[in-house]
């Protein structure tokens, strides 16, 4: 893959929900692992990764504190992308349909995620070299 | 460039969502002059025979006031342009071959498909 390759991300999951989003996760990084830059245009449930209030919390059934059970979060994976691009000096944009985030409550997203809606999936896509969607089951 | 969107699953949160979100999003990028098809297959070519406009939901004392109307949303994307396709053989398999089609909805053979997904640059299965 040349240095210089777009790929687009349309992406229906919530997070906690389904094995999809880890997937998905996995297959931003391994794009950006070789060199590609990416965006996401998140779509329905999905424009909940990036809500900035999601916490961590303990776990009594593990028999751990908040700390201990340190539970995964989608806007951490989100910041650990945007982090890894910059390292590589890749782009990696990630917009919300804006209604969706509307009709969900989850306006606080975190820093580097914006707000949109299909036009920008339309941009994204025609710019890039191909488009993966992934819609929920 | 050329997007097919390919629907296989058929009233995914119609109720809540009052249309299919993915025929709402093809007409979004549609009015955005975004040049696409639909393909209906799977579970989704019951939108190619879908004459009404789905019930509207009752909860306790909330009534729905705008339920989904798919036909209304499939007959806007054939007048703004963009072709709709429906697997001949799913509509077979699910016995809906002697019903009409909608307007403008085109059949197509499983053998076809191929063809079809020659004509676009990008193929967005959901």
């Amino acid at each position: 893959m040349s240095d210089n390759t777009l790929l687009t991300f349309a992406f229906m999951d919530p997070p906690f929900e389904s094995e999809r989003t880890v997937t998905f996760f996995r297959l931003l990084d391994a794009a950006l692992e070789k060199n590609a830059s990416v965006r996401v245009f998140a779509y329905e449930g999905a424009v909940a990764l990036a809500f900035a209030r999601q916490q961590q919390h303990g776990n009594a059934v593990h028999g751990r504190d908040t700390g201990e059970e340190d539970h995964p979060l989608t806007r951490e994976w989100i910041a650990a992308l945007q982090q890894k691009a910059e390292q590589k000096g890749l782009s990696f944009e990630w917009i919300n349909c804006g209604l969706c985030v509307d009709e969900r409550g989850v306006n606080e997203v975190i820093d580097g995620c914006g707000r949109g809606g299909p036009p920008d999936l339309w941009r994204y896509a025609s710019e890039a070299l191909n488009t993966l969607t992934i819609g929920t089951r | 460039m050329k997007v097919l969107q390919v629907i296989d699953q058929a009233f995914r949160t119609t109720t809540e969502e009052q249309d299919d979100t993915i025929l709402w999003l093809t007409q979004s990028m549609r009015g955005a002059g975004g040049d696409l098809m639909v393909l209906l297959s799977g579970h989704g070519v019951y939108y190619a025979v879908a004459r009404q406009r789905q019930p509207a939901l009752a909860v306790a004392g909330w009534q729905q006031s705008q339920p989904a109307n798919v036909p209304r949303d499939i007959a806007n994307l054939v007048e703004s342009g963009v072709p709709v396709y429906a697997v001949q053989d799913d509509l077979e398999e699910r016995g809906l071959a002697h019903l009409a089609l909608q307007n403008g909805v085109q059949p197509v053979s499983r053998r076809a498909i191929a063809d079809l997904y020659e004509q676009a640059d990008q193929i967005w299965q959901w």
